[in-house]
């Protein structure tokens, strides 16, 4: 296995367009291929920025720092370009999409892929689809619904990992995914997480979240501490354990004693 | 990629029906509107005298009414007819087979689909060019079962009577100052007559093509549709690029009998130098159904108002439009619905894109007469805006005079979001494929009622934005 790491960020500085002060205050972060990594942090923290900024958010400048994904300047790249490289942000919070089915969604995705003049086929389309869905058990009828339009939480949440299992992504970054889910609908998320990985070892994870929880169904290589702005601490999952029982206080405090 | 280039795209402006035909017309009226031109039009078509003096009369109307301040911007239009020319004759007659349609014409029309469109089952065809049908048809189970589908001249020799007693009924030269313009200059469009319980499985396609720079069009289209009869009609309108502005000015009448299903489908892809002034009404009789289908996506300003007036117990319309105006175009359309009688029913539907400095404005009326009891309407009218610069109004208006009847209305106003582009493009779609997405999914509701043609047609349209946009 190649050792050099997928996703790998160097003293991140950024902030929201316009605005005068930094979200994220020298981010710090390697994920080799095949390893989940958890970012953990109250609100506020700029972990949910850090996902924004991987995945190219217009919202957000960096004004400092490297992000690199397989070796390439990701900062350099528009939106469409880093999912076409390979990485993938699954959102916390879907966008709508009145009119648009997600099988013609997903169908204008992988055509977006191919170069100029080549042509989807449509049957070959039809059956990753079936396959994709009946992988992450879910009913083929969720495809001929509108993106977002109307769903629940959990259904949103659906989506995005179908979206994933689609896309194939070399990295997939989950913004705070698990967040505002009932158990069921975080299983779902986490099944479907562990689905994937298990089909394809060599993708990376970077889970975004607020709590332990989901780090109970998802296994994660390494657990990140991040307090305003930046990675206070990095260890394995008995560093999830702990703050789970300590609360993010203490970080809190050491970080405004910086 | 800044916003604008992408809006650039986004731009309808490759506008492939702009070629213009070297055809040398038979006959043409000298600029301009006289009495005189009414007469030589009148004198052409070889007209009773009763249409003559009907023609003369709305020209008096036409000369009586101010010009309309209320909707699209018309203060240039004078000095444009002025330098119209109200009628051009293209050949001497009109033909029953294309190949008796001169070769530069028949091309035209062969180069806008139109043989090919009726070898795709259609059950007849008419074209017109410039002021006259230059050819209709119709296929020989639907004439053996009495349907007429004509040349609006040619129902008024071979139907006279029928002609008479429906003609100016459901929009009198009165109606409005560009109905009068038409009753006066009427020229080429459609006679239909749907026998009683006759249905046609496959649609009738009428397509108007003008070619003379600086022509005025004054089709006038009847259409009735015998008790229990269930038809369909489609209309497709193109015109070449000019400098100077042309002008539409159409009349559509239909009579909905008992228990009849009508649907009228316009797309009109006019060029952005047309005026298109239209009046289209149906009188719906009792359990009656009307349906308009209205696309605009050309013209300079349009100003149409499909309208049904549910005259008859349990009689329905239905009112589904949507507009494009791109840069520098004024869609000003939508629909009005009148109740007249018990348990009638009446939705609107109105979609519209702006972009660029496109401004589409939704005016629609409902009206709800004393003893329409229990009637019910809908209106939902939803405008997208592209950019910051496009503009939407709405001008709904209400009047209800029965107490037992139910009315709602509905308005939404969005812009193509940026956290939408967002959404799409890290899925790996361009910022014009995200915006193509989205435009599509919003008007998916009406583009799905389109014959299959016509709905590749719209996306085909949309999805040009692709093409030399992605920097």
């Amino acid at each position: 296995m190649d050792d050099s790491p997928t996703l790998s960020v160097v003293g991140l500085t950024a902030r929201v367009a316009d605005e005068d002060i930094d979200i994220l205050k020298g981010v710090d972060l390697s994920v080799r291929p095949g390893e989940t990594h958890a970012v953990m942090g109250p609100n506020g923290s700029g972990k949910s920025t850090l996902a924004k900024v991987i995945a190219g958010h217009p919202g957000y400048e960096t004004t400092g720092g490297s992000v690199a994904f397989q070796g390439q300047d990701l900062l350099d790249m528009e939106p469409d370009e880093r999912a076409q490289a390979g990485v993938f942000m699954a959102f916390q919070y879907p966008v709508e999409i009145p009119g648009v089915s997600i099988a013609n969604f997903l169908r204008t995705a992988l055509q977006a892929r191919l170069a100029d003049g080549e042509e989807l086929d449509l049957f070959d389309f039809q059956d990753l689809l079936l396959e994709r869905m009946a992988l992450l058990d879910m009913d083929s009828s969720f495809a001929q619904r509108h993106v977002n339009e109307g769903f629940s939480g959990g259904e949103k949440k659906r989506n995005e990992i179908l979206q994933m299992a689609m896309l194939k992504p070399a990295l997939a970054v989950m913004d705070e995914t698990d967040s505002g889910l009932d158990i069921d609908a975080l299983k779902v998320v986490a099944h479907g997480v562990n689905t994937l990985k298990a089909e394809r070892p060599d993708m990376s994870v970077l889970l975004i979240t607020h709590y332990q929880r989901i780090l109970d169904h998802v296994t994660p290589d390494v657990v990140h501490v991040m307090v305003d702005g930046a990675i206070v601490q990095s260890g394995g999952p008995e560093v999830a354990l702990a703050l789970e029982a300590q609360g993010y206080e203490e970080y809190r405090s050491a970080a405004a004693a910086r | 990629m800044p916003q604008n280039e992408v809006v650039q795209g986004l731009e309808l402006d490759d506008y492939k029906y702009g070629f213009v035909t070297d055809s040398e017309p038979v006959f043409r009226t000298q600029p301009g509107l006289s009495a005189d031109v009414v007469r030589q039009i009148s004198a052409r078509k070889d007209e009773p005298n009763w249409v003559l003096e009907r023609r003369l009369k709305a020209l008096d109307i036409y000369d009586s009414k101010p010009m309309p301040n209320w909707g699209g911007d018309l203060s240039d239009l004078q000095a444009t007819l002025d330098e119209t020319y109200f009628y051009v004759k293209p050949q001497e007659q009109m033909e029953r087979s294309w190949d008796d349609v001169p070769d530069n014409i028949k091309e035209t029309f062969e180069r806008l689909g139109i043989p090919e469109a009726e070898r795709k089952m259609l059950a007849g065809v008419g074209a017109q060019y410039d002021s006259e049908m230059v050819y209709h048809s119709l296929k020989e189970e639907w004439e053996a079962k009495g349907v007429v589908f004509d040349s609006i001249e040619d129902g008024l020799k071979n139907r006279p009577e029928l002609f008479r007693k429906h003609f100016g009924t459901v929009i009198p030269a009165a109606d409005n100052k560009f109905a009068a313009l038409n009753s006066a200059v009427w020229s080429g469009g459609s006679f239909v007559y749907i026998p009683p319980g006759v249905r046609l499985e496959t649609p009738l396609q009428a397509y108007f093509r003008v070619n003379q720079e600086r022509l005025g069009q004054f089709e006038r289209t009847l259409i009735i549709a015998g008790e229990g009869s269930r038809a369909h009609y489609i209309e497709g309108c193109t015109a070449p690029v000019y400098s100077t502005d042309s002008f539409h000015s159409g009349v559509i009448e239909i009579i909905v009998e008992r228990d009849a299903f009508f649907r009228y489908t316009t797309i009109q892809n006019w060029s952005n130098n047309m005026y298109n002034l239209v009046t289209q009404r149906a009188l719906v009789h009792q359990g009656g159904h009307m349906e308009w289908l209205d696309g605009n996506l050309g013209s300079k300003l349009t100003m149409k108002y499909p309208s049904c007036y549910l005259m008859g117990e349990g009689a329905h319309g239905d009112i589904l439009s949507i507009a494009y105006a791109g840069d520098g175009q004024h869609q000003d359309t939508g629909g009005k619905v009148v109740h007249v009688a018990p348990n009638t029913s009446s939705s609107i539907v109105s979609k519209s894109i702006s972009k660029g400095t496109g401004r589409a404005s939704y005016r629609g009326l409902c009206k709800v007469y004393d003893g329409a009891s229990n009637a019910k309407s809908n209106v939902e009218c939803d405008a997208l805006l592209i950019n910051d610069t496009s503009r939407t109004d709405t001008f709904p208006y209400i009047e209800i005079d029965e107490k037992n009847a139910s009315v709602g209305h509905e308005a939404t106003v969005s812009k193509v979001g940026d956290e939408q582009l967002f959404y799409l493009m890290s899925r790996g779609m361009d910022e014009a494929e995200a915006m193509a997405l989205v435009v599509r999914g919003f008007i998916e509701p009406i583009a799905k009622e389109l014959p299959l043609e016509y709905a590749v047609e719209l996306n085909r349209l949309i999805e040009l934005e692709m093409e030399g946009s992605v920097g």
